[in-house]
Formats: structure tokens, C-alpha cells, sequence
């Protein structure tokens, strides 16, 4: 077995960045021109890593799938950005973001990861109100907080329900900064299809670009991805149309290891799916939990009538309403961290009591809210969520409680890193959600803006340039080389086979398919018949794929049948990885919930013995079954514990 | 519900367009917009014909993908929201439904209903940002900010930068999507120092890109997915003014 290095620095804790940072190998300023640098993706990690890179005078070319580096998922991240400010004096601190955040992730993360995000977190905060980010504030002026799941605290920054887009916009503007002077060269509607190896290092990428159809070749001394998460492999999902697992999935085919893949998060605050020609799903934030109360009625014989259509919310009195996470989690209520708060909705639905005309959804209620602090405080807290839900749902949530249901939304799995945000490819940097880092089993709400910017403006810039200390005498490359040739005949094969394949089912048609077996064995709830099942589905599934897919068109152009037959494609395999990686975890921890390891209150029961590690997975051949590399976590700093939202 | 649609189809940049019609049957009063293509699309695929292309990502109103001139206004008949936010309930069984893309210059057609609008990340470049690098800046809380004007920054950097405004305008005129951007940083203290050049600089950018003037019909607030204010404008213009003369 490979031992994976995880090359975390020696020392205490909470000296390990600081100690690695003194001790870096560092570019002089001359020299940094010399060197190339391609980013793919331009969401927090990527844009903010990209504009930063350029800043300290690397040559960086960056590519995006839309049609402008503002436009990455990272924008639809709605309630906020924690750190440890402890600006509202309650007892915060960068230990309190980095146990919570490990306690969040029920022990599945690296302790120094962890605390160096939680130890950057503040300087993000400065950093995009140096920006112009527009952050909510106080009538003294200073900057506001609220409260997020998994949190005793308030620690989390806020702009209105738009936090993700400010950030990203933020991003956006310092990477246009660098766009305008030529220090960056923006490549939009492209795609990656490959990664490059010279050498056994990254040296290079094969991308489509989306207009033309043509390949082309890009070469630098280091890449990064920051491609976002495969959370759509599951086709119902709150992420974006565009957003895929590929660059991902290619880095991995070329020997990057893929971690802890059945780690994914299920949001507990989204709109119930409501019909099969339904294309995504739409995230609540989970900023509503601060006001919104969570119930279900008390009796069953009301929910039936409910989902009749017989009697409505309002009409459930008061002593009959179940505020279930209130009930069962008293220290934390309705902010318990979302893995929780979807299981608690899971179960009281399968127990017969959801609501809504299919039985698969719960209420979240602001009617108590709004008695306490008045309609105008909940509207300028939540009106744009409000108006929001009110034009999907055509129902008035001042006046009625909002539907809500779990859903697919972030991938905590991801290429696995080391503490250097760099894959076991030389050279191959992974940011964002893109990596496994940060969120162990679960991320907590607010997180993932702070994980993506903390990597792309604070970690990234100082590891990648450690790396590329001793490059500065290799040449640029030339594209011409044997490598990319082959590497580029691969894909163009790949794109002919599945126009060849002249099959008769469309490409949704699979993606869909895909994502009901992914949503019913390896959701939710798990357990290790339906596993079993679902790896076998998914290998037929992949075989009728490439037989039976029709593709229209051709690759001389915009195609975008082709460009998603790709991407389902890798999500086809990169669904039988995940699938792989749940049957192998036999313990139930964070987001990975096996019905067969669980307390007898139901809670997820870790067993720390024997899965106290990050399951890495090193890609063997098609149809071959991967390797298992372990990377033990070791808690040194941290009381390993039972996780508890009951008491404080 | 039964619908008819005309939808603009044009094979590439520089191929000439036109109307097509096809029928869509069966749709849900609660499917998005873009659902209704989607659906249209896969029975075209299904025929093996060529499906329409039409920008869209999110589906969620906030990343400022999709477009689309429906019956005459950008996206479509209902205030405050982006087509992927449009829902069937707002059409009539058996309408008949027109779908153009963006119409302006700056906005070159791609093909069917995707059109470029790489001119607005170009104006954003010309100065759209606080020239500050990563790193080395003071504490957040370190200059306070009077709430209301952060409020009116955050109201202006609501801009989604969909092209709505410039879709809208007689005179395809970026102007509320300028001012927005502007009023922004002209607003907050971090933006205040580099105002002078800001204003100038995007302005400048803005007219050689080929976007027309702004002879204030407002069609591009009433059109503003986000709800976007025209006072913006008023505040650009005086920004450009003051800067200009001093």
C-alpha cells in the first residue's frame, strides 16, 4: 500500500501554518514571470487563487465553463462566511471555528487543515471588506453576525441572502483587476477534458472550447483545479446545470487520488421536488433556521388530511404541531448542522407525518418570528428568500409556513490533498470544493465560502509557490510534445465513440436514471444490500449508456448534448466510486448514514476503530476495483466524542 | 397546458436567423420556463433534429446565465425575477409564445438564444474593482460604514450582469449596469479613493464597446431582474461630472 504523505508541518497547533510559512520555499520576484500557472474554475477558490497567483507576478491563464468568471456556482451560496472575529463578544474563537468545524465534520477531517482554515478565517473577512463587499452592518456601523447550524455562537458574516454572490463578486473584480493589466488570460466557455502529465507532473490541459468544439492544448509549470463538487451525479441537486465532476473525475483517471467520495451533504432546507420533468432544486438558506421553526403535525390522522389537501398548516393548533428538532435536540433546536436536521425530516416523514400532496416535505414556520419581531425584520433579513420561494411555490410564506425537504448540495469528498492543497499528481493543485479537506463527513453551514476563499487567497498562493521554487529554470512548455499529442487523441476519441454510439436515448434520459438509483440506495439512508444493488444497476446503466445514448450533432461547433454526455458520462463511473466507497465505510458518520450503524435513538454511530480514516482511492483500470490507501486522522488537539446536540 | 412557440434560430454567429415554430403539449402550470425547453428539446433530440441553445446555469435567479426576450420583454412576463425563475402559470393554455434572444450590438448572437456578453466583464475590467491586492489590509471593522450606505451599495451590487437593462433599452445602453457597479464603490469608503478614475475609466469603456446613450426611459429598471434603481444612474452621472471637472 502507498503510504500517503500528508506532510503536515511539525510543532503545536496552533503553529504549524505560521512555522510552514516562515520555512517555505519562496519565488523571487524576477523570477515569478518565468512561471506558468493554469487555474480551471473561477468560483471563490479558483478566482480568488487566480487573482492572487497573478498579484504576486505568476503568468496565469484561468478557464471557465459559463460564459464569464462571475458566473461560477459559488454565487448561489446564500446565508454567509464564518470566522472568528468574535466581534459580538460571545465567546468565540479561532480553537471554537476549529473544534465546531471539526465536531461538524464528526471526526473525519485533518486536525491541521482545520485549524488553519479556521485560523485564516478572519483575514477573508478583512480581505473582502478591503474589496468593497457590502456586508451587513449595524446601525453603529460595524459588521453584523448571525448564527448558522452547529454553532453556539454567532460567527457568521452576511451579505442580505446573497453572501455567495458578493463574495464571488469580490473575487471577480480582483481577478478582473488582473484581467485588465494582461498580468491573467481569461479562456471562457471552455471546458477541461484532461489533465497533462510530463514526466509524471501536471504539466498541462486538454480543453473543449464550448463554441467551436475545438480541443485545445494549454501547458504551465502547475495546475490547479477549482472545478467545484459531483454533488449532481445524483441528477436532482441544488447545484448548477453546468456544474460536473469531470476535471475531477480526469485528474483522478491520471493518478489522482479520490477521497472519501460517499461523502455528501444533504441540505435539509430545500424546495420538495414536485414533478419528473423537474431539472434542479432550489436551496432555502439555512440562515431561515435563526427564525424559522421546523414541525410536522403531532397527529398522524392531520398529515394525511394535510396531504389530501384537506386541511392546511394554518389549520393545525398550536399543542398539535411537532417542532421535532426543538423536541429532540433542545441545546440546538432548529440549528442543529444539517446532516441531523435531514435525517430528523427523513424520519418523521417515513414515519407517515411529512406533509404536502406527496407526504415529502416538512413545514418551516415564521409565523412566531414574525409575531416577535414584526414582518419588516423578517423582510429585511429574508425577503429576497421569501420572494424566492413565493415565485416557485406561488404561496405566501409571511402568511403560510414554507415546504421544505432535504436535497443534495455540496460534496465534502473530493481529489484528495495534502496539507499543501496538492493531489498525489506533482504539481496538480485541487481547491474548493473540489478537494476533500476541510469538512470531514459534513460541512457546517457557512463554510464552504470560507473553505473556497481561504484556500484560493490565503493557502494556495504560498503552497503553489513553494512548490514551483525549484521550476523557475524549466522552460516554458511547448504543446507540441508526444504527451500532449496523446493526451489530446484521447479525448478526441472519447467525443467520437459517444457521437458514433447513434443510440436512441437521449443524454438526460441516463442522467436521470443515474440519479434515482443514486438517490434511492445511496442517499439519505444507506445500508449494504442496497449498495449492492446500486453498483450492479450502475455498471448496467453505464453499459446501455455507451450503447444506447443519442448524441445529435457534431463536434465542429456548439453542441450541448455533447458537452453533457461527457460530463454523464464520468458521472456514470464516478457514481459506482461513491457507491464503492459507502459499502466500504461500515459505520454511519456525518453525511454517510449506513442504516446498520446506528444508535437506538437513531443518531449516526461512528466506529472510530476501524474507519477513524480518509479513504482514498486510487483509480486501477475501467472496470477494475480501485485501491484503498488510508490516511489515518489522528486527534491530538481534540477530545474525540459521541457528537451531541442535546446539551451545550 | 398546450403552447405555441416561435423561437429564434440562427446556426452561428454569422448565419442569418429565423422564426420557427413548434408546439410543446402537456406542460405543467408549475414547471419553470426553462423546463418547457428543456422538454421541447428533448422531443427535438428525440427527432433528431438539432435542439435550441440557450444560456442558463444556476436555475436559481442569481447567477445571470440565462436571458431570453419572451413576448417582447426580458425574461418575460413577470416583475423582479430571471427566466429560470419564470414559471408556466404565467402564460394561458393555447398562447402563443415568441422567444428572441438579447437584441443589441455589444451582444453578438452565438447561436439560437445565447449571445455573448463578454462587453460587460470588459467594462468591468476597466476599472470595476478596488486596486488593492490580497493581503496586508486593515481590520474589518477598522472604518465604520454608516448603514445606510451600505445598504445602497448592497442594492447596487444585487446586479446580476444579465444584459437585462441593455436587452430593454431602445438605445441598448449598459447604463444602469455601469452605474451600478459604480454607485457601489462610490458608496462605501474603500471605493472612494479611486472614484475620480473609476467613473472615467468605465465610462470610457463602456462607449467604445458600442453601447448606446441613456435618454431615460427606465425601461431598464422596470426590467431589472433585481430591481436595480435608476437613482444609480443619477448617482454615475454626477460622479462622472465631479470627476471631469476637478
Amino acid at each position: 500500500m502507498t503510504k500517503l504523505d500528508s506532510k503536515i508541518p511539525n510543532g503545536p497547533l496552533a503553529e504549524k501554518w505560521t512555522h510552514y510559512k516562515a520555512h517555505q520555499n519562496l519565488v523571487n520576484p524576477a523570477n515569478k514571470r518565468k512561471v506558468d500557472i493554469i487555474v480551471i474554475g473561477t468560483g471563490l477558490a479558483g478566482g480568488a487563487a487566480a487573482a492572487s497567483l497573478s498579484e504576486l507576478g505568476f503568468n496565469v491563464s484561468v478557464f471557465c465553463i459559463q460564459d464569464s468568471p462571475r458566473r461560477a456556482h459559488s454565487i448561489a451560496a446564500q446565508g454567509g462566511i464564518n470566522a472568528a472575529k468574535n466581534y459580538p463578544n460571545d465567546g468565540d474563537s479561532v480553537y471554537r471555528l476549529f473544534y465546531d468545524t471539526i465536531k461538524g465534520g464528526d471526526y473525519r477531517a485533518r486536525e491541521a487543515n482545520v485549524y488553519r482554515l479556521a485560523e485564516v478565517s478572519n483575514s477573508i473577512i478583512d480581505q473582502c471588506v478591503a474589496q468593497g463587499v457590502p456586508f451587513a452592518r449595524e446601525y453603529g456601523g460595524l459588521l453584523d453576525n448571525r448564527s448558522f447550524g452547529g454553532a453556539l455562537v454567532s460567527r457568521t458574516f452576511y451579505a442580505r441572502g446573497q453572501t455567495g454572490q458578493q463574495l464571488l463578486l469580490g473575487a471577480y473584480s480582483a481577478l478582473s483587476k488582473q484581467i485588465g493589466k494582461g498580468a491573467v488570460k481569461m479562456y471562457t466557455r471552455r471546458e477541461m477534458l484532461d489533465v497533462v502529465k510530463i514526466d509524471g507532473r501536471a504539466r498541462g490541459v486538454i480543453v473543449r472550447n464550448l463554441v467551436t468544439g475545438k480541443l485545445e492544448r494549454h501547458a504551465a509549470h502547475a495546475v490547479l483545479l477549482a472545478t467545484g463538487g459531483y454533488a449532481n451525479v445524483f441528477f436532482l441537486s441544488t447545484n448548477a446545470m453546468t456544474s460536473n465532476g469531470s476535471a475531477a473525475w480526469r485528474a483522478y483517471k491520471r493518478g489522482a487520488f479520490f477521497a472519501n467520495p460517499s461523502f455528501v451533504q444533504i441540505h435539509p432546507t430545500c424546495i420538495p421536488v414536485h414533478g419528473d420533468y423537474q431539472s434542479k432544486l432550489t436551496l432555502m438558506s439555512e440562515s431561515l433556521r435563526n427564525d424559522g421553526r421546523i414541525w410536522v403535525p403531532k397527529k398522524k390522522e392531520d398529515a394525511e388530511k394535510i396531504q389530501k389537501g384537506q386541511l392546511k398548516a394554518t389549520d393545525i393548533a398550536e399543542e398539535d404541531r411537532d417542532y421535532y428538532l426543538e423536541r429532540r435536540y433542545p441545546a440546538f433546536g432548529n440549528l442543529v448542522p444539517r446532516d441531523v436536521a435531514s435525517r430528523a425530516a427523513k424520519e418523521r416523514c417515513d414515519a407517515g407525518f411529512g406533509v404536502g400532496s406527496t407526504g415529502l416535505a416538512v413545514y418551516l414556520d415564521f409565523k412566531s418570528s414574525i409575531a416577535r419581531l414584526g414582518k419588516n425584520v423578517i423582510e429585511a433579513r429574508y425577503g429576497n428568500l421569501f420572494q424566492m420561494y413565493a415565485k416557485i411555490m406561488d404561496a405566501n410564506p409571511y402568511e403560510t409556513p414554507m415546504m421544505i425537504y432535504p436535497a443534495i448540495h455540496y460534496a465534502m469528498g473530493g481529489i484528495w490533498v495534502d496539507y499543501e492543497l496538492q493531489s498525489t499528481i506533482p504539481g496538480l493543485f485541487v481547491g474548493g470544493e473540489a478537494n476533500f479537506s476541510d469538512h470531514g463527513a459534513n460541512r457546517l453551514g457557512a463554510s464552504a465560502l470560507m473553505q473556497g476563499l481561504s484556500d484560493g487567497y490565503f493557502v494556495l498562493p504560498y503552497t503553489m509557490q513553494n512548490y514551483l521554487a525549484d521550476q523557475i529554470t524549466v522552460p516554458h512548455f511547448k504543446t507540441d510534445s508526444a504527451e500532449f499529442e496523446a493526451a489530446e487523441k484521447e479525448v478526441q476519441e472519447r467525443i467520437n465513440k459517444l457521437l458514433a454510439v447513434k443510440g436512441d436515448h437521449t443524454v438526460d434520459s441516463f442522467h436521470r436514471r443515474l440519479g434515482l438509483i443514486m438517490w434511492d440506495n445511496v442517499g439519505m439512508a444507506r445500508n449494504k444490500a442496497g449498495l449492492e444493488k446500486a453498483i450492479e444497476e450502475l455498471k448496467a446503466l453505464r453499459k446501455e449508456f455507451w450503447q444506447q445514448v443519442k448524441v445529435p450533432g457534431t463536434n465542429d461547433g456548439l453542441n450541448v448534448e455533447l458537452e453533457k454526455a461527457l460530463r454523464v458520462a464520468d458521472f456514470l463511473e464516478l457514481g459506482e466510486l461513491l457507491a464503492y466507497d459507502a459499502l466500504n465505510r461500515n459505520e454511519s458518520s456525518g453525511g454517510h448514514f449506513r442504516e446498520e450503524y446506528q444508535t437506538p435513538e437513531g443518531e449516526a454511530l461512528r466506529n472510530d476503530n476501524e474507519y477513524m480514516y480518509a479513504a482514498a482511492w486510487q483509480y486501477k483500470g475501467d472496470d477494475q476495483v480501485p485501491e484503498l490507501h488510508k490516511e489515518p486522522l489522528i486527534y491530538e488537539n481534540i477530545e474525540v466524542k459521541q457528537r451531541n446536540y442535546k446539551t451545550a | 397546458m398546450d403552447l405555441k412557440l416561435k423561437i429564434w434560430r440562427q446556426p452561428s454567429a454569422h448565419a442569418d436567423g429565423k422564426f420557427v415554430d413548434y408546439q410543446v403539449h402537456e406542460i405543467s402550470k408549475d414547471a419553470s420556463f426553462l423546463e418547457m425547453l428543456d422538454i421541447l428539446n428533448e422531443e427535438l433530440v428525440n427527432k433528431g433534429e438539432d435542439p435550441v441553445a440557450f444560456d442558463h446555469d444556476c436555475r436559481e435567479g442569481i447567477c445571470g446565465m440565462c436571458s431570453l426576450f419572451i413576448n417582447g420583454r426580458p425574461h418575460g412576463p413577470d416583475t423582479a425575477i430571471t427566466t429560470c425563475q419564470l414559471h408556466m402559470r404565467r402564460f394561458k393554455d393555447g398562447e402563443t409564445v415568441t422567444i428572441e434572444p438579447w437584441r443589441a450590438k455589444p451582444f453578438p448572437v452565438i447561436k439560437d438564444l445565447m449571445v455573448d456578453r463578454s462587453a460587460f466583464d470588459e467594462i468591468i475590467q476597466a476599472g470595476g474593482f478596488v486596486s488593492i491586492a490580497t493581503g496586508g489590509v486593515p481590520d474589518a471593522n477598522a472604518i465604520p460604514i454608516r448603514k445606510q450606505n451600505a445598504d445602497l451599495a448592497m442594492d447596487a451590487a444585487a446586479c446580476i450582469g444579465c444584459g437585462a437593462c441593455v436587452a430593454a433599452c431602445k438605445n441598448a445602453s449598459a447604463m444602469l449596469f455601469v452605474s451600478a457597479k459604480v454607485s457601489q464603490f462610490a458608496l462605501l469608503p474603500q471605493g472612494k479613493v479611486e472614484a475620480k478614475e473609476r467613473v472615467q475609466m468605465m465610462v470610457a469603456r463602456m462607449d467604445e464597446l458600442g453601447f448606446g446613450n441613456c435618454t431615460n426611459t427606465y425601461a431598464c429598471e422596470a426590467e431589472c431582474p433585481k430591481e436595480i434603481s435608476v437613482t444609480n444612474i443619477a448617482r454615475m452621472n454626477r460622479e462622472f461630472l465631479v470627476a471631469k471637472l476637478s
